[in-house]
């Protein structure tokens, strides 16, 4: 039996990632392409009064200035706006009109025949505002409830608080964050020559960006495909089109030519990013520390157009046991750009608080952290009402524990060091959502008998392109060079976004069933020969092995794909999937969990924090590929590492600007920053979540990281930061 | 970026002679700052003078014992240069906290000096900045000071100068030797970069029409005591908040024959104050000794709000960058 699933196999697109020949979506080479630049605004609100695009014309090489004065039509209403991860609320339309909504914004677009041209011309695109009052503070907005769906509360959560033996009661905040992934944002859109345009996007889903444009442009079916085959990196930046690819568009409309757009590093930051948050957490427990009352508000920030909303509190009331619960959320607008989804989007940022308010109880009740949170365990997500289809949670403490050496903690707060280092131990759960969304795939076999599957799905970096070549050489027995896959393309069958940890189980999904009809087929196919050799079998008679379709009971009775493929009379065979949630499924919660471990070290008198180790035991189902899932992990644990002690878009209030825009002055772990991390995968085997087992591992890996790190300082120094991120001016 | 004519000089009078005719030009090393300054829009010259081909490329000892660093010999070789290594590892430890491998191949020794700050503001076309467009104003003052000066600073600049290898070289005391129209001239390390005052475009004394030819180190090394200790919020490629260069030469009883202290990450210059070094002189290498000496070098400090904590950071980090210097090598 030909089994891929389950092994560490090296990446299938490795080879031409690392050669250079993996092409992103601003490298394609196109004939008469030209180059546009964006002018982004420096104000934070008003309104533009007038734009002298002289200077920036007169440049040699440039052909045009596009702004609102002078684009092409646009829809006029916000319906055709929205995207599949849209908020709630007015879409931001760029170049729409004359109105500032934030400091950052696009103005206008300097198209011209060179990058170099078109860049210098922009810096001499001239500008005057009637410059609005504008207000970036989250303290200092009134804030509105969110438009969201929490829980509804359950027990009295604030009697329970009042007479708990033990309370908890802390403030927590997070910054502004932005993705910032390798590769900036752009889009070439191709003009051909009959007026189609094909679009090579950064996205998380081609269909996306193609309604998108569509919609906002009046595109008709056919008008456009775009393509999106290489992704370097997107973390949710990419799961709303971004305003590249409408400039891109709409110059190339508007010229009849192709035209590239592609976002410098500080327009990187005139975007989605990840919201601020202010969150309160009130914990009451009995002296044993089983919770009797947990309370989460939370207060997020949104822009002035959209209501973005995120799964932040809810998770104080699935994680753990507790009959009292009270979730509340709030959002403040402010004169930014809308906050977008990023890794473990809400989770990571309420389950931070969570967990940490959790240490904080341990210490209040004397209760070791890790048996607390045993002791607090909850088989079903009472938000929900419905038991989990497998939460291995516990035998990722222990698992973890016992790699890291748990036991040998003293739970005094200062109790080791080294030198001048004071020596910290922490840790914390993590957990994230295990969806799964309806998904379609196509396999076809050609004579040859080599395998291609296709789903218009994306490989964000995470493995797409080499798990789906393992589930599908896995279901057809075929050995991994037989089989290619495809994404990125609008031409192919329909994919949910590449995000939220559901693309394993979503596409992954479909590419099994659609192999599954594939060999359906086969077996018709062969069966329309009364001297079959697989006469009579049903499909569940039949195994496919080393290319060949054979009777499980007589292997001897066999033929080979390329004989059927032949007899069938075409070129090759194929079979379509449209997979669904199963009915099943909607009686359990579904979810992925972690147990994060963390060693910390901290200068005693000048407060520099390193992470000397982490050990990180995950319960994500059935693993598919241990190598790119490690990988996931580790690339998780590292941005946890990142948000607990360097992450942070600074704004300055007086300019409504985001200032720290470039990745000298926006701090991300180094490599010198990253020392011992080890990853445990906790199997879990479970049938309920999808027929493939596997929970995706795209966020859990930095859910909790940030807490346990929190958790470690406190420990190592007896100062607790409630602030994030613990830069050394905050230990002090 | 605005359109740019480049040339290429072979000979310091040829580079100086070009200057001359294009007073828009600037000469041009390793790029590692100015590129990124172009590309931000922040520095707009007509012309660059590729200087790379002069020869300034050698180490070679002086007469009187010292080292003569060519302008151009690049960070990385300078800090793995056998004598720098043996004479002054403290100049050599200082280069390596900074940068990357990647930058230090390409930054050359003058360059170095000539770096321009980090202020966000700065490097931001979009805002006002008196050191970058002069009576524009300075939203650092009031907005985001976190990285700021805490020393020298003036009503219209609270900037800082990045560099960690002016740290070391201030406290060996190099010179530099700068050539111009009017021939050669040596300028003090401790007065070539300057104070912002009411002129915060200029970063140091160098003469427009002026060229760094070399850097020259006293005999004096420090090479057994001293230590270079740079405080940042990550491990690396990250500018200093604040860093220390502290070197001592010690009696044979064990105390202090003769100290330097300089800062990086608190003003607009490397910080030294002679009388803060005076203080060590006679002292024996404890806390107190080392602990007065900071607030000597530290007196008149003054923060910006978000840089309040750099004040008491820095008397840490003076004291622990002389204890370190004392314990004998001054591995950091």
């Amino acid at each position: 039996m030909t089994a891929h699933i389950g092994k560490p196999l090296d990446r299938v697109d490795g080879p031409l990632k690392v050669t250079g020949q993996a092409q992103y979506a601003g490298e394609f080479a196109v004939p008469g392409l030209t180059y546009g630049v964006a002018v982004n605004s420096t104000l934070a609100k008003g309104r533009i009064l007038a734009l002298d695009v002289d200077a920036a014309k007169a440049v040699p090489g440039v052909v045009d200035v596009l702004s609102h004065l002078n684009r092409p039509r646009m829809a006029a209403y916000d319906e055709s706006y929205t995207d599949m991860d849209s908020a709630d609320g007015a879409p931001f339309r760029p170049l729409f009109n004359d109105r500032v909504l934030y400091s950052g914004q696009p103005l206008a677009l300097v198209v011209a025949e060179t990058f170099e041209a078109a860049r210098y011309a922009a810096t001499l695109v001239g500008v005057r505002y009637a410059q609005e009052p504008h207000q970036t503070d989250i303290h200092r907005q009134a804030p509105h409830d969110a438009p969201a769906e929490l829980p509804k509360p359950r027990g009295d959560a604030d009697e329970a608080f009042a007479r708990a033996a033990v309370k908890v009661e802390a403030a927590y905040s997070s910054p502004v964050e932005h993705h910032n992934p390798m590769e900036p944002h752009a889009s070439t859109v191709v003009y051909q020559p009959d007026g189609g345009l094909t679009i090579y996007d950064k996205t998380q889903s081609a269909v996306n960006t193609l309604e998108f444009v569509s919609h906002i442009f009046g595109l008709a079916d056919g008008d456009a495909r775009v393509l999106s085959p290489f992704v370097g990196g997107a973390f949710g930046s990419g799961l709303r089109p971004q305003y590249q690819v409408v400039l891109a568009v709409m110059a190339a409309l508007h010229l009849k030519r192709s035209v590239r757009v592609t976002l410098t590093r500080q327009q990187m930051f005139t975007f989605g990013h990840r919201p601020q948050t202010l969150q309160r957490l009130k914990l009451g427990a009995d002296q044993k520390g089983h919770l009797e009352a947990v309370i989460h508000e939370v207060l997020g920030e949104t822009s002035r157009f959209e209501d973005f909303t995120e799964h932040v509190a809810e998770w104080s009331g699935a994680l753990y046991h507790c009959d009292n619960v009270r979730l509340a959320y709030q959002l403040a607008a402010l004169d930014v750009y809308t906050p977008l989804d990023m890794r473990a989007p809400g989770a990571v940022l309420g389950i931070y608080a969570l967990e940490c308010a959790l240490d904080e109880l341990a210490v209040a009740t004397g209760v070791d952290p890790v048996q607390l949170r045993i002791d607090n365990f909850s088989p079903v997500n009472q938000n929900e009402g419905k038991p989990y289809s497998s939460k291995q949670l516990l035998a990722c403490y222990q698992q973890g524990a016992e790699r890291f050496g748990w036991s040998q903690r003293n739970p005094q707060p200062r109790s080791m060091r080294e030198g001048h280092q004071l020596i910290g131990w922490g840790m914390a759960s993590g957990a994230w959502e295990a969806m799964l969304m309806p998904a379609s795939a196509k396999a076809t076999l050609a004579i040859d008998g080599s395998l291609v599957v296709a789903s218009a799905t994306a490989d964000i970096g995470t493995g797409t392109y080499t798990v789906m070549t393992q589930i599908a050489g896995e279901t057809l027995g075929l050995p991994m060079d037989k089989v290619t896959f495809k994404l990125g393309d609008t031409s192919l069958p329909k994919a949910p976004l590449e995000g939220g940890s559901f693309t394993v189980s979503s596409v992954g999904t479909a590419v099994q069933q659609a192999c599954q009809a594939l060999i359906k087929t086969l077996l018709e196919t062969a069966q329309k020969d009364d001297d079959s050799p697989l006469a009579g079998a049903t499909p569940d008679d039949v195994e496919c092995v080393d290319g060949c379709l054979r009777l499980k009971a007589d292997p001897a009775r066999s033929l080979t794909f390329t004989d059927i493929v032949r007899q069938s009379g075409s070129p090759s065979l194929e079979a379509q999937a449209d997979a669904k949630p199963e009915a099943e499924r909607d009686k359990y919660a579904t979810g992925s969990h972690a147990a994060v471990f963390v060693e910390v070290k901290v200068d005693e008198a000048l407060g520099t924090v390193q992470v000397s180790r982490v050990v990180s035991a995950i319960a994500a189902g059935r693993v598919v590929n241990p190598k790119t899932a490690e990988n996931q992990i580790l690339g998780g644990v590292v941005w946890g590492i990142g948000m607990a002690l360097q992450e942070e878009t600074q704004l300055d209030h007086h300019l409504g600007r985001f200032m720290n825009h470039s990745l000298a002055e926006y701090h991300i772990p180094v490599q010198a920053d990253i020392q011992d991390l080890q990853v445990i995968f906790v199997e879990e085997h479970d049938r309920i979540v999808n027929p493939l087992g596997s929970k995706g591992v795209g966020e859990i890996g930095i859910v909790g990281v940030a807490a346990a790190i929190a958790n470690a300082v406190y420990h190592a120094t007896g100062k607790r930061v409630r602030d994030l991120p613990i830069t050394l001016d905050k230990l002090l | 970026m605005t359109p740019f004519a480049y040339a290429r000089a072979r000979q310091v009078d040829e580079a100086l002679a070009l200057r001359a005719g294009h007073p828009e030009a600037r000469f041009i090393a390793g790029g590692t700052n100015l590129l990124d300054l172009m590309k931000e829009n922040v520095a707009r010259p007509g012309m660059l003078i590729d200087i790379t081909g002069l020869p300034l490329h050698d180490v070679e000892t002086t007469a009187d014992g010292g080292l003569r660093i060519g302008a151009l010999v690049s960070n990385a070789d300078l800090a793995y240069h056998p004598e720098v290594e043996r004479r002054y590892p403290l100049l050599a430890q200082a280069i390596l906290a900074g940068a990357s491998p990647q930058l230090r191949n390409m930054a050359s020794t003058g360059g170095n000096l000539l770096q321009r700050t980090r202020c966000y503001y700065f490097y931001d076309a979009g805002v006002p900045c008196n050191k970058r467009e002069p009576g524009s104003g300075c939203p650092a003052r009031d907005g985001l000071n976190r990285i700021h000066a805490i020393l020298g600073a003036s009503d219209q600049c609270i900037a800082v100068h990045p560099s960690d290898m002016c740290v070391a070289l201030a406290a060996l005391e190099a010179t530099v030797e700068v050539a111009g129209p009017a021939g050669r001239r040596v300028i003090d390390f401790a007065d070539f970069h300057r104070l912002p005052g009411d002129q915060p475009q200029r970063d140091n004394t160098l003469e427009d029409d002026e060229l760094i030819v070399a850097i020259t180190l006293p005999a004096r090394g420090f090479a057994r005591h001293h230590a270079y200790l740079k405080v940042r919020d990550r491990a690396s490629y990250a500018f200093a908040l604040v860093s220390v260069a502290a070197a001592l030469e010690r009696e044979a009883d064990g105390r202090i024959a003769e100290a330097r202290l300089a800062l990086g990450g608190v003003a607009h210059k490397p910080w030294r104050d002679p009388r803060a070094e005076d203080l060590l002189r006679g002292q024996p290498c404890n806390a107190e000794s080392f602990g007065r000496a900071a607030d000597a070098l530290l007196q008149g400090a003054q923060g910006f709000a978000h840089n309040d904590f750099k004040i008491e950071l820095a008397r840490r980090a003076i004291v622990r960058a002389l204890e370190q210097a004392a314990s004998q090598e001054g591995t950091p």
